[in-house]
């Protein structure tokens, strides 16, 4: 119990800092945005590493039960960065009078 | 059992915190084409960061991780290089639910081996603080998962993106909401499995049922809202795990969602309860009052259009999901090239909800590579169509609906619309007469003494323009 007031004040104080930085960002790159925000969600992958690694008188079940949510997250985490990636590289601005 | 928790070595609680810092600055960067891409690295530095700080701290298998890794992220990889833009929505849609599965089997971890987690004290009873956390964790965690997959199915055409009205559904829900909400209570006296895992079963019923009755034009919210939502899902999983830097991504994630959700209901002018009721977008079911009658309209083809916009001084292009449809994005470029060596002022009008997601259209213009500064979101330009030449309006409809601003019986009273019908000539680009958008409400624009109708593909319609102009 005594965790949860400091974990409490960091995921409030989160929320703000989030509520502020998004209202920041440009709409053109809003669905970059989403992207990366699910890329970034993934780090529910320690949370799966932990459980993966959990052999201390645990389950077996609970350890392939985190593989398998290792494998899902790592599926977020490196498509997610990839493709946001991807879309990032693609807005350029107009190149003054270049060729033609 | 709490020294395990109060043992973890001062580094790593601060290491976590870097990379929670380095996620905001991947959110930051966002604020400007130019900055985003660092953004995105700091993102991934701080994912590195998170993942080998866990590994180092916990004795892992490494061979098993890294092989489960490779799998996951190969397979990531690969479909992130090949997806096209156009189904950018479906793809998210389908990378949110993995996050709420992987949300989902994390709990369920947690729950059969808590000793391992640090949340249990000696005789296997877990503290009830983690109860509620873990509980909410993998309900959130649920509805995200069955919730994107409806939402993927629709997006991907597997399923009919019509809304799907069940009887009684919004009894079922509410009454499905209370018994989770009772369980989890529940669950704080009697963490018997049979608790645990119906919380678990009637979340994800709940999530099938909550996206089912959506339409299809109100997927920006669905997709928005379910981003927000695995968000959350993180941020009870990092209360369970006692980690900062799944708190503070949590947090993040949760609010930009709901920030996108409400954005996306404020361009609509719906209330997000008028949303996630649902039934909004069926098959033009009202609207009109089926006494179509065939009032008399312009139609014209590419080589009219071609020399009405070659003689123009300036054109804006409003493009919608339409467009996306027909894949013309490309070719739209090329028009608007092609227009531009003949002196046109060339600029893209984009609404908020064009699409089946926030900022989708953006993504289509710059894949076809129009500069960013030649696309202007709705407020910013709004006030330039009373003095355009031509308005270009390609696969959008109800965004252009002046109906909007004056008929209060309207569905879409209230909703900012782009003036188009203020351009001298507006240029309607449809595959036909038939299907009114996805409100099922008849636009005034096609029957304007100043508008032409051209009705076939988009795609086909913009490279015959080209031709002409070429």
């Amino acid at each position: 119990m005594e965790h949860l007031i400091p974990q409490l004040s960091i995921f409030v104080l989160a929320c703000f800092v989030g509520y502020y930085v998004v209202w920041s960002v440009t709409p053109a790159l809003h669905t970059p945005l989403m992207a990366v925000t699910n890329a970034i969600s993934s780090v529910i992958i320690v949370g799966a590493l932990i459980a993966a690694s959990a052999a201390l008188g645990g389950s077996a079940a609970s350890k392939w039960l985190g593989l398998l949510a290792v494998v899902l997250a790592s599926v977020n985490i490196f498509g997610g960065f990839a493709v946001t990636q991807r879309m990032l590289a693609m807005y350029k601005k107009k190149e003054r009078p270049a060729a033609k | 059992m709490t020294e395990t928790i109060a043992a973890t070595p001062a580094w790593v609680a601060l290491a976590y915190l870097v990379a929670g810092v380095l996620f905001i600055l991947a959110l930051r960067g966002l604020s400007s084409p130019e900055t985003s891409q660092q953004g995105n690295r700091y993102g991934m530095i701080g994912m590195v960061i998170a993942v080998v700080t866990t590994l180092i701290v916990h004795d892992v298998g490494l061979p098993l991780i890294i092989a489960a890794v490779a799998i996951g992220g190969g397979i990531g990889f690969v479909i992130a290089r090949r997806i096209q833009m156009t189904a950018m929505p479906q793809l998210v849609a389908g990378f949110h639910s993995l996050v709420g599965l992987a949300a989902v089997l994390v709990g369920v971890a947690a729950y059969l081996n808590p000793a391992a987690f640090g949340i249990a004290d000696a005789a296997g009873q877990i503290f009830g603080a983690s109860r509620v956390e873990m509980a909410l964790g993998v309900a959130i965690g649920a509805i995200t998962f069955s919730g994107s997959v409806i939402a993927f199915l629709k997006l991907n055409s597997n399923m009919s993106g019509a809304s799907i009205l069940l009887p009684g559904r919004h009894v079922l829900n509410l009454g499905l909401l209370a018994a989770i909400l009772a369980l989890i209570a529940y669950f704080v006296t009697d963490q018997a499995p049979l608790v645990f895992f119906l919380i678990l079963g009637l979340s994800f019923a709940i999530g099938f049922l909550l996206i089912i009755p959506i339409g299809g034009a109100d997927m920006p919210v669905v997709v928005s809202m379910l981003n927000s939502y695995s968000g959350w899902a993180a941020a009870a999983m990092g209360f369970t795990l006692t980690n900062t830097a799944m708190i503070v991504t949590g947090a993040l994630v949760g609010s930009s969602g709901a920030i996108l959700s409400y954005i996306m209901c404020k361009a609509m002018n719906r209330s997000f309860i008028s949303v996630i009721a649902g039934g909004f977008g069926g098959d033009a079911a009202a609207g009109a009052g089926g006494a179509v009658e065939a009032k008399p309209f312009k139609r014209g083809s590419a080589e009219d259009a071609a020399f009405i916009m070659k003689n123009a001084e300036s054109v804006i292009i409003v493009p919608g999901y339409g467009m996306a449809v027909s894949q013309a994005q490309h070719a739209l470029r090329e028009m608007g090239d092609l227009l531009k060596k003949e002196g046109v002022s060339v600029k893209y009008a984009i609404h908020p909800v064009a699409g089946r997601m926030p900022g989708h259209m953006n993504v289509l213009l710059a894949e076809a590579n129009v500069p960013y500064d030649e696309v202007f979101e709705l407020e910013d330009i709004n006030g330039e169509f009373a003095q355009a030449d031509v308005a270009f309006v390609i696969g959008a409809n109800d965004v252009t609906n002046p109906l909007a601003k004056t008929d209060k019986t309207s569905p879409i009273y209230g909703m900012p619309v782009l003036d188009v019908e203020r351009a001298k000539t507006v240029l309607f680009v449809k595959r036909s007469m038939g299907g009114a958008g996805y409100a099922g409400v008849d636009n005034p624009v096609f029957y304007m003494d100043n508008t032409m109708m051209l009705l076939t593909d988009a795609k086909k319609m913009v490279e015959s323009i080209n031709k002409s102009l070429g």
